[in-house]
């Protein structure tokens, strides 16, 4: 599904990642973890295409992103539901409109998609904020609203970048178990955190792997998470 | 897709798309004034153009076919003069009349610059013989020598002397219309491109959030195109009513009035000032496009 071969990632001179191979299996769960600084965000928008290897190669789902236009890379990111940290909402748009702008951009008659998005909305538990404003939205809200608009399309994957960075341990909690139901519901999951009780929360509940950024490289995290 | 089914599905508009892009208001406001200026000045250099191609046409199948024959001669030489001239121009190839001017027309033409009350009489006025030729036309040289022999006061003038120059100006006054439309659409080019740039750079983080969540770079375009081609539309569409009415109030042509008041549009001509809009809408559907797909090229 996600596949990495010999990658590397420079930034001003300087090297982030160095030579990465790995592959994210379709129906895995896995948790990024690392210190602030050492690249879960940069690997987690190398797997998306936000940014493109230095060397290497990524191929999302059997194609390789290097030979893709940027037309292929939008078709690309609608199979890849991603949950930004700071959220990344349109401010003058409704919650619902949020929610509902990948199929908006799709070309999707939104209308016919009401159901669902109210059903999706349920989920996350938005119903009362359809219509509010992002800015009026607390932070657990703002994340499970981006939890939605990243499932909206129906994706393969969820990625999702410190989801519960923003919110208390209750909430925390609360996106994390949707993560998981949509993980049970077989989308490939990718969580980039730096907080080890989520992690343990989470692999009370699923068969979560955990993958730790180190010194430009990613190791398979030991049993003492 | 063609270019008129993107400027249809333009028309037609998405209202789910265009509110993706948030609404700028000066901007907006800015874009639209300048489109009507534009449209306004664009309308009247068109009146310019037309009119002084009225012009030209109009001196040119005046003029081409008449010429005068000037008699100056002593009081008592004069009218022997005048029959010789009429003798010659009634016998040469290619005049189709020749009519002596009589003294209330020559007055006429005198009254403009000396008043009515010219004692025409008593001034040493040359006679003038209106000319006029056939289709074929006249060989001038070979009658200015012919009327030299018979009637040595005698000057021939067919006009092109001073013709020349001003159908030539009137030619080129025409052409410097159609440079300045030329050059007022190059300027809402620019102008659009301008505005176009400024918003994109404006919604940088709105674009980004938009590709984040698949957006191809013709949609992210098309928001923006949109909204500028139907701003310059509307706003030239106003220009050119304004313009038009400014046009149809000017004080009609007369005698007297000469050039300025010919200023105008006659006819069918009232109808091109209608695809000022439109190409106004095309110039900022094009100018639009062009920056906002570079930007976008560059913002990767």
């Amino acid at each position: 599904m996600i596949e990495l071969t010999d990658v590397s990632y420079s930034y001003g001179g300087g090297e982030l990642l160095s030579g990465i191979s790995m592959a994210l299996q379709p129906g895995s769960f896995h948790f990024l973890t690392g210190p602030s600084g050492a690249g879960k965000t940069t690997f987690l928008k190398l797997c998306y295409a936000d940014l493109h290897a230095t060397a290497g190669r990524i191929s999302l789902f059997g194609e390789d992103v290097r030979g893709m236009d940027r037309d292929a890379i939008a078709r690309l990111r609608r199979r890849v539901g991603v949950v930004h940290q700071d959220c990344k909402f349109l401010d003058h748009l409704s919650v619902a409109e949020n929610v509902a702008l990948p199929l908006t951009v799709a070309g999707r008659d939104v209308h016919a998609y009401a159901d669902n998005l109210m059903d999706l909305l349920t989920w996350v538990g938005m119903t009362e904020q359809v219509e509010s404003l992002p800015p009026q939205l607390s932070g657990g809200e703002r994340q499970r609203a981006a939890l939605a608009r990243a499932v909206i399309m129906d994706p393969e994957i969820i990625i999702a970048d410190e989801p519960t960075g923003n919110v208390d341990w209750e909430m925390s909690l609360r996106l994390l178990s949707l993560l998981v139901e949509l993980n049970k519901m077989g989308k490939t999951v990718v969580i980039a955190t730096h907080d080890l009780n989520l992690i343990r929360a989470a692999k009370a509940q699923v068969a979560a792997r955990v993958l730790r950024i180190s010194n430009r490289q990613i190791q398979l995290a030991g049993a003492d998470l | 897709m063609s270019i008129s089914a993107r400027l249809m599905a333009i028309l037609r508009g998405d209202t789910e798309a265009d509110r993706a892009v948030p609404p700028t208001g000066f901007t907006a406001q800015l874009t639209l004034f300048s489109a009507g200026a534009m449209g306004f000045l664009a309308v009247f250099a068109l009146a310019l153009s037309l009119a002084t191609g009225r012009l030209a046409e109009r001196w040119s199948s005046e003029l081409a076919r008449s010429a005068t024959v000037r008699i100056s001669a002593p009081a008592g030489q004069a009218e022997a003069q005048v029959l010789a001239a009429v003798r010659v121009l009634e016998t040469t190839p290619g005049v189709a009349s020749v009519r002596v001017l009589d003294v209330d027309e020559q007055l006429a033409l005198l009254t403009p610059w000396f008043g009515p009350d010219l004692p025409l009489e008593a001034l040493p006025i040359p006679q003038m013989i209106d000319v006029v030729e056939d289709s074929s036309g006249y060989d001038a040289e070979g009658l200015r020598l012919r009327l030299q022999a018979e009637a040595p006061g005698a000057v021939l003038d067919d006009h092109t002397r001073w013709r020349k120059p001003l159908v030539r100006a009137a030619g080129r006054l025409r052409g410097l219309g159609w440079v300045a439309i030329v050059l007022i659409a190059a300027t809402t080019g620019a102008m659009i491109t301008l505005a176009a740039n400024a918003a994109l750079a404006a919604n940088a983080q709105v674009i980004r959030v938009l590709r984040l969540v698949g957006a191809r770079d013709v949609y992210i375009a098309r928001a923006f195109v949109r909204r500028f081609t139907m701003r310059a539309f509307s706003g030239a569409a106003v220009g050119c009513v304004l313009a038009m009415l400014a046009i149809a109030i000017l004080p009609r042509a007369s005698e007297a009035g000469g050039f300025l008041t010919g200023l105008g549009f006659q006819g069918l001509h009232w109808l091109w000032p209608l695809c000022i809009p439109p190409l106004a809408g095309f110039v900022a559907f094009w100018a639009t496009r062009t920056a906002a797909l570079r930007s976008l090229r560059e913002l990767m």
